[in-house]
């Protein structure tokens, strides 16, 4: 595996946050992070990427392996060499990810500069060649150009090219197409999903949007209020999603020759952090299938199928994404 | 088709920026001769992608911007150029629901003040019992009333916003993007409730949104605009699309089926700049089915089976 996280618990403060997650994700895969605002994704990626305590976070128990690696109790010297160089991030807005005071080559050579002891003139050689494999048109005369004066497509795929400059073995995505058009999303996406398999390194993507999902991973996981509910590959998750959760999440998304009113949405909204419950199901107050055993008992994650699955009642295999009732 | 709610015809608007010392005014047109009617009872959805003019034309129709040129007609009456007292009074059948439930709320209002505003705006009496009426149909709860927006989640506010364009109950909403800043789950939500109120109060949407998907969903016609005109329009939001570039959002779109994996050939190219717009059909840089003809001359809109399109080299059906 090149990178294996297991029961991963992170508080900020006396908050607990993410509570026991696992998954992992190896070279030539791309491992899809999904859930709703506040499930704990971007705060995933932070502690993977050594970040979280930058804003306070602590990692309270379990462990992150990159291959080999520790990198829970990782000191900070030792995370500056790994990021960037072994492990790249891309940001959700590519707009705020620039300096916009540095040509967009400058910005990318430094990463090679830094983390491969590249020349000035070989850095910017590698820039161009980077810039030209994500089909950047004029990829010379862009380099000299600021990033205000490029669209956002343009500058988000600057941002995979600093995060491919150093020959990153992962790329954490958090969210990299949610501020961009359609058609350019298109784009970004098959271009990460071409990386992957041309470049054999791991992706692990960070979205909302379960189309993307379905398009370019192999492996889902399902977070809710910071926990797994569910986790496997991608065909299964769709097919026949074992946990409530999942499926309803699935029955979120328009599809051709759905029904009028089909459409049902999940009723209530992700609890706070600050009432979560210890000893229950989160999803238990929004859930169609939920009794008094899950309001009181924490489900734990066992095999379903070729999934792990948290939940008390999960759906059988040949079910269909039920739709809940508001 | 009977006589529609709203008509729009060669309706237009420039924009013009700059225009100081040493600089040159630069003028761009945001929408340019857009002719629409809708039926009362219909849902038609206006989709594109950012800088198509979909949300300036949503404020023309309201009557928020003032066209440069064309005419508005609603329900029959030239309502282009109304003001004062009239324009008041449109309003109470003409209402809009924004995209971001965030900034559209006054953080300093409570739920009851908001909801009260466009009756306090014409100088009159709130009917009782309104406002619990109008969160019910919502689906809030009536504690809800004394809260601040604060105090409530996105979808929450969202909500609020709705119960806001319905205080008069117009005939027409136009909607903004409403879903855009909200989860997925909450999306199908608001639209659940989008499509209860269209049946339960006889309403007439004009939809406004970046998401084809959706739109296929929720509307019962379909426009397409890009770079300020509209290329097609589909009677049947389902059938198969004619323009090359209705076809290009439909596959940039992906479906949430691994089964249903496509190897999607992307878009090439950006979109131009709404400043510098090539001659001809501004979609011919990007367009895949692009003949010499498209680069000098601007299609014009001809009828097909499913509804208009504006291409010289339109997909056969």
């Amino acid at each position: 595996m090149l990178m294996e996280v297991k029961d991963l618990s992170l508080s900020i403060g006396k908050v607990a946050l993410l509570d026991r997650v696992s998954f992992a994700v190896d070279r030539g895969q791309v491992l899809g992070l999904v859930g709703e605002s506040g499930s704990g994704k971007s705060l995933t990626a932070l502690a993977l990427t050594g970040l979280v305590r930058r804003i306070g976070g602590r990692i309270t128990g379990g462990s992150i392996v990159f291959d080999g690696q520790e990198l829970s109790d990782l000191p900070e010297p030792a995370y500056r060499k790994l990021r960037g160089k072994r492990i790249a991030f891309i940001t959700q807005n590519p707009m705020s990810a620039l300096d916009a005071l540095k040509t967009i080559g400058d910005q990318v050579d430094q990463v090679s500069r830094l983390h491969l002891g590249l020349s000035r003139k070989a850095a910017r050689a590698h820039t161009v060649d980077i810039l030209t494999r994500l089909r950047i048109p004029e990829a010379a005369t862009v380099a000299r150009a600021y990033p205000h004066q490029l669209s956002g497509g343009m500058k988000q795929r600057v941002v995979i090219a600093m995060a491919l400059a150093a020959d990153a073995d992962l790329i954490i995505a958090d969210e990299p197409t949610t501020a961009l058009d359609v058609t350019v999303q298109a784009q970004i996406v098959m271009i990460l999903s071409e990386l992957v398999r041309k470049r054999n390194i791991g992706l692990i993507l960070i979205t909302h949007d379960m189309g993307v999902v379905a398009q370019i991973c192999d492996k889902v996981c399902v977070l809710y209020a910071g926990r797994v509910a569910e986790s496997g590959p991608v065909g299964q998750l769709f097919d026949a999603p074992r946990h409530p959760y999942s499926a309803a999440l699935i029955g979120c998304i328009p599809r051709e020759g759905m029904a009028t009113g089909a459409l049902k949405g999940i009723p209530g909204t992700v609890p706070s952090a600050l009432n979560y419950g210890a000893e229950c199901c989160r999803f238990a107050s929004r859930c169609s299938r939920a009794d008094a055993l899950c309001h009181t008992t924490r489900p734990l994650p066992h095999a379903q199928g070729a999934a792990w699955v948290a939940c008390h009642h999960p759906q059988g295999i040949a079910a269909q994404p039920e739709a809940l009732d508001v | 088709m009977s006589e529609p709610i709203l008509a729009l015809s060669g309706l237009t608007r420039r924009f013009s920026t700059g225009g100081g010392f040493l600089r040159p005014a630069r003028s761009m047109t945001a929408v340019r001769g857009v002719d629409l009617q809708v039926a009362r009872g219909d849902i038609v959805g206006v989709v594109g992608e950012s800088g198509c003019g979909k949300s300036t034309l949503a404020r023309l129709a309201m009557r928020l911007l003032e066209p440069s040129d064309g005419t508005i007609r609603f329900e029959g009456q030239d309502v282009t150029h109304l003001g004062g007292r009239a324009l008041k009074s449109l309003r109470k059948k003409l209402q809009m629901v924004f995209q971001d439930p965030y900034s559209s709320l006054d953080p300093r209002y409570t739920v009851r003040d908001c909801i009260e505003e466009p009756f306090r705006a014409l100088g009159e009496p709130v009917p009782p019992g309104r406002v619990e009426d109008l969160l019910d149909q919502v689906g809030l709860p009536r504690s809800f009333a004394e809260s601040y927006p604060h105090q409530m989640s996105g979808g929450q506010r969202q909500r609020v916003g709705i119960a806001r364009a319905l205080a008069y109950a117009p005939d027409f909403v136009v909607l903004d993007e409403p879903t855009a800043s909200l989860d997925v789950s909450i999306q199908a939500q608001i639209i659940a409730l989008l499509q209860d109120l269209h049946r339960q109060r006889d309403l007439t949407y004009l939809f406004i949104s970046h998401d084809l998907g959706l739109v296929r969903y929720f509307c019962s016609r379909i426009v397409v605009m890009y770079l300020g005109s509209v290329v097609e329009v589909m009677e049947d939001p389902h059938a198969a699309p004619r323009h090359p570039y209705t076809r290009a959002l439909m596959e940039s779109s992906f479906v949430p089926d691994p089964e249903a994996r496509a190897t999607i050939v992307p878009l090439e190219g950006e979109i131009p700049s709404p400043f510098a717009l090539p001659q001809g059909c501004p979609f011919a840089p990007r367009c895949p089915r692009v003949q010499d003809r498209c680069r000098s001359e601007l299609p014009q809109p001809t009828a097909t089976t499913i509804g208009r399109v504006s291409c010289f080299n339109p997909i056969e059906a």
